[in-house]
């Protein structure tokens, strides 16, 4: 037990050493999808705890921040500079995206809301 | 600079053909407007026609809100929440647009040539994964493939208003775009992957395919270890989107994440980010820590993953059909529908596909697939992957209905594409290198080598052997002579190697190139399999697939076309003879053709969402005239109809569909029993039939005065080939009001209820005698306005 434990903290100190070295516009974006998964899981309990009935405002509510964190984990994906396979793409073309997904998502949610 | 030319003519070239290509597509599904005219066919197009038609006289919002209480008497049907809106909505859209440039058509001619328009559009989306996948040249045979390919014409020749008119395109082009995101790894075609699946949605219900295809492939990839980022951008916006895009559409609902046709895709999902996090980790930490990262996340995870499974497994075992729909069960065990569902199974497109059919419907492409499923692992690409698996699904699938050959016909034709662009390729290479022209540098040479050395050899066995029992003072000679020819031979080695490195390349690609007369012939041979292909797809298309069912013709002894116009003749007189709000009860078969050409209420119809009340119609015309007056009078039916074929040979008619009303009747209604009905397992009509076949209402509506009207007065029916049993009858509680030329549609009036109470009524005096008589002589005039 003590080894796995004393395994587990390396393994946490060098997780910790590895991510303090991605770039600041990286950790921007995790900031921002950790954001968008927590206010998913607070409208989950809230639903939990008071009853679904307007399913789909719940359903719209969930879907649009999951939708979200989705959309900028591809963001973050495209404009990783370690991706080999993105070189040739702009980060404006991927942030231009980025928006364009967001916007349609953001309609069809509020189509949805009721 | 000849190559830049030569690309700008392939692609005008290209743009070009695929110009025929569309022309093509259309034009081969005109046959049935040729030989009849521009009519609607079948059944279920009648009612989109209908549908369309409230959409263009009311607008949109009505057509959202409307209630349509002209059938399913008296239970009325939601239209906009149980219809696909995808097609009515696309005609509507064509009508209104073309409309508004003031050219006057109308909304049938539109909806009659919407799917020849939409598979012109189908093949350019053929054209357009195929090149995703193996490039133009391939895109272009799977295009011209399509075009033609009997299975898909078969549901959407001109008249066919049906749905998967403008699914298979929107089908063709969702998956388009997901190879395209797979492919480009861009944001921007996976959100327009999103809304094409939101098209498909609204189309089909079908869509349920794409959303189980494509987790099916992305789990495929992860299992092969070709996980990468393009995988994920493809996949996860999809979901997301396009769950919330199928939760829009009335018809799919919440649907969309409770029923079990979609966990697959939520599973898939968490699984793809589980994966996502995994790879991430992997290229943060060193080997050893991940190792441990390992081991702790699936100690922790085993314990969270199987709790979560035992909540999901008792939700979804709780329902009785574990979460997944009546149709959706059917394909997936093949024997369910038999078992559970009768109407399902009635259908007869859903009974499974006989052998022939597969010649019929994908003719030379069933021998072309396979090579194209070799051709896509050579190599193997996450796009050939999932055009693979999505032949094999829809292989299974169309091994199971006969109805789904329709979504097994693009997957033939993309892979029959690829294979023949990629024979064409191996034989006119074969042709180039065997093409007369000047061949490369050091060849000749190397022949002339070739022979110098070998006679070089020769000699020197010759001397060798001949001097080998020589002194050795010649040996020195004999030395000198070999030396100087080795040294020469050395130096022509040299040379040759270096002229046969550069003729090697060449060598080895005249070596993988065929004989010339080889090539040559296959090449004619694949024309001429080519145009087999043609033919068969043309003469299917005129002759088996152009039936507009509704008007049906024969040809006579000295070749000319006899019409049989019955089923339009029929509606026009309830249209035209009966009261605006008449109720007619029939089989369901024709519910959706009354409602739209005779404008009369209807008790059931194609929709067949209700159960009970397609039995209670199947045990009316199942039971004894006296029961099945009752059932209809407590339903205010006025008027019943049958169709009857066996005047004319007409082989689908009621009677022949009689079995079904007596097993859906008698699964809801267990008074009616089928043995009842059966003479030696078999339903006869004939002198050895049951009493109770030969009294129930069926037989008795089809059968009226068929002896007496016929001229040996026997009674011969022509589609079962025998003479009917009971000959002579009377009706007691129906009359005959119509019955169309060739007898093949016959109307009957109920009869009002009768004075039952014929004993009492003397004894009462007469004032009880007076009330049921002016009651029926107001009665009298009303009956026939014209």
């Amino acid at each position: 037990m003590a080894s796995t434990a004393g395994e587990v903290r390396a393994l946490l100190s060098s997780l910790r050493s590895a991510y303090a070295a991605t770039p600041t516009k990286l950790k921007i974006i995790d900031l921002y999808v950790a954001y968008a998964i927590c206010t998913a899981l607070i409208q989950v309990i809230y639903m939990a705890i008071v009853g679904s009935f307007p399913f789909n405002a719940f359903l719209s509510g969930f879907l649009s921040s999951v939708g979200t964190a989705v959309l900028a984990v591809c963001l973050r994906m495209q404009v990783n500079p370690k991706n080999k396979e993105f070189k040739e793409l702009p980060l404006e073309r991927a942030f231009a995206d980025f928006v364009l997904a967001n916007l349609v998502l953001h309609l069809v949610i509020m189509n949805f809301l009721g | 600079m000849a190559s830049r030319s030569v690309g700008a003519f392939g692609s005008i070239l290209a743009s070009v053909i695929l110009l025929l290509i569309g022309v093509l597509a259309f034009s081969i599904r005109l046959f049935s407007v040729i030989k009849y005219e521009s009519v609607i066919h079948e059944f279920d197009p009648y009612f989109n026609f209908r549908v369309t038609q409230y959409l263009s006289k009311h607008g949109i919002y009505d057509f959202w809100n409307w209630f349509d209480d002209r059938t399913w008497y008296p239970l009325g049907r939601v239209i906009g929440g149980t219809v696909y809106p995808g097609l009515t909505l696309t005609a509507g859209f064509m009508w209104w647009l073309v409309n508004s440039l003031n050219i006057p058509l109308s909304v049938e001619t539109v909806c009659v040539f919407t799917a020849p328009v939409f598979s012109a559009n189908a093949s350019w989306a053929t054209f357009l994964l195929t090149r995703e996948v193996k490039g133009t040249g391939a895109g272009l045979a799977a295009a011209a493939l399509i075009a033609m390919v009997p299975s898909y014409m078969s549901r959407s020749v001109a008249g066919s208003y049906d749905n998967e008119a403008v699914a298979i395109f929107a089908l063709i082009f969702t998956f388009y775009l997901y190879i395209k995101t797979l492919n480009t790894g861009s944001l921007f075609y996976a959100i327009l992957n999103a809304l094409a699946y939101f098209y498909m949605v609204c189309s089909w219900g079908g869509y349920t395919f794409i959303i189980n295809l494509i987790p099916m492939h992305v789990l495929l990839c992860i299992a092969t270890g070709r996980y990468s980022a393009n995988l994920y951008i493809a996949y996860a916006p999809l979901v997301i989107l396009g769950t919330l895009l199928a939760a829009l559409v009335p018809v799919v609902g919440f649907n969309a994440v409770m029923t079990s046709e979609h966990f697959a895709s939520f599973l898939v999902l968490v699984i793809i980010h589980v994966v996502a996090l995994a790879y991430h980790v992997k290229r943060l930490l060193t080997p050893r820590m991940y190792k441990v990262a390992v081991t702790l996340v699936i100690m922790v995870g085993m314990v969270g993953a199987i709790t979560l499974g035992a909540i999901l497994v008792t939700l979804v075992a709780a329902s009785p059909t574990k979460g997944w729909s009546g149709r959706s069960l059917s394909l997936l065990d093949p024997t369910y529908a038999s078992k559970y569902i009768p109407i399902i199974a009635s259908v007869s497109e859903h009974q499974p596909p006989t052998w022939p059919s597969y010649f019929m419907d994908i003719n030379v492409l069933a021998f072309l697939v396979p090579a194209g499923i070799i051709a896509c692992f050579l190599p193997l690409s996450d796009s050939s992957s999932f055009v693979v698996l999505y032949l094999v699904t829809a292989a299974y699938f169309s091994g199971v209905m006969v109805r789904l050959m329709l979504v097994l016909a693009p997957a033939a034709c993309i892979l029959s594409g690829i294979a023949l662009s990629e024979v064409f390729t191996t034989f006119t290479r074969s042709l180039k290198y065997h093409a007369p022209l000047p061949p490369p540098q050091g060849s000749q040479d190397m022949i002339k080598d070739k022979e110098f050395l070998q006679t070089q050899l020769s000699t020197l066995n010759s001397t060798i052997n001949d001097k080998a029992k020589e002194t050795p003072g010649d040996k020195g000679g004999k030395e000198e002579l070999k030396e100087r020819s080795s040294k020469r031979s050395r130096k022509k080695e040299k040379e040759r190697e270096v002229s046969q490195k550069a003729t090697d390349v060449d060598k080895k690609k005249r070596l993988l190139g065929l004989p010339f007369e080889a090539s040559a012939l296959g090449i004619v041979l694949l024309v001429i399999l080519g145009s087999f292909y043609v033919v068969h797809c043309v003469w299917a298309a005129a002759e088996a697939y152009s039936a507009p069912s509704i008007v049906l013709t024969s040809h006579t002894g000295d070749g000319g076309l006899h019409v049989f116009d019955d089923f339009r003749e029929a509606y026009a007189w309830l249209r035209h003879n009966t009261e605006e709000d008449d109720k007619v009860a029939s089989w369901w078969d024709y519910g959706y053709q009354t409602t739209a050409m005779a404008n009369r209420t209807v008790i059931v119809d194609n929709n067949t969402w209700n159960n009970t009340h397609i039995a209670t119609v199947g045990t009316a015309m199942s039971s004894p005239e006296k029961q099945a007056w009752e059932i209809f009078q407590s339903l205010d039916v006025k008027y019943v109809f049958v169709v009857f074929g066996g005047l004319v040979g007409y082989p689908s008619d009621d009677i022949n569909k009689f079995l079904w009303m007596v097993r859906i009747g008698g699964g809801v209604f267990p008074h009616i029993k089928e043995p009842d009905y059966l003479r030696d397992g078999t339903y006869r009509i004939d002198a050895q039939a049951t009493p109770t076949m030969l009294n129930c209402l069926m037989y008795k509506l089809s059968y009226y005065r068929f002896a007496d009207s016929s001229m040996d007065g026997k009674g011969y029916d022509r589609v079962r080939r025998t003479e009917i049993g009971k000959k002579n009858f009377k009706l007691t509680h129906f009359e005959e009001v119509f019955t169309t030329h060739h007898w093949m549609v016959r109307i009957y009036k109920l009869k009002s209820p009768r004075n039952l109470i014929r004993g009492k009524t003397k004894r009462k005096g007469k004032l009880a005698a007076k009330a049921p008589k002016s009651v029926s002589s107001k009665k009298q005039p009303r009956k026939n306005p014209f």
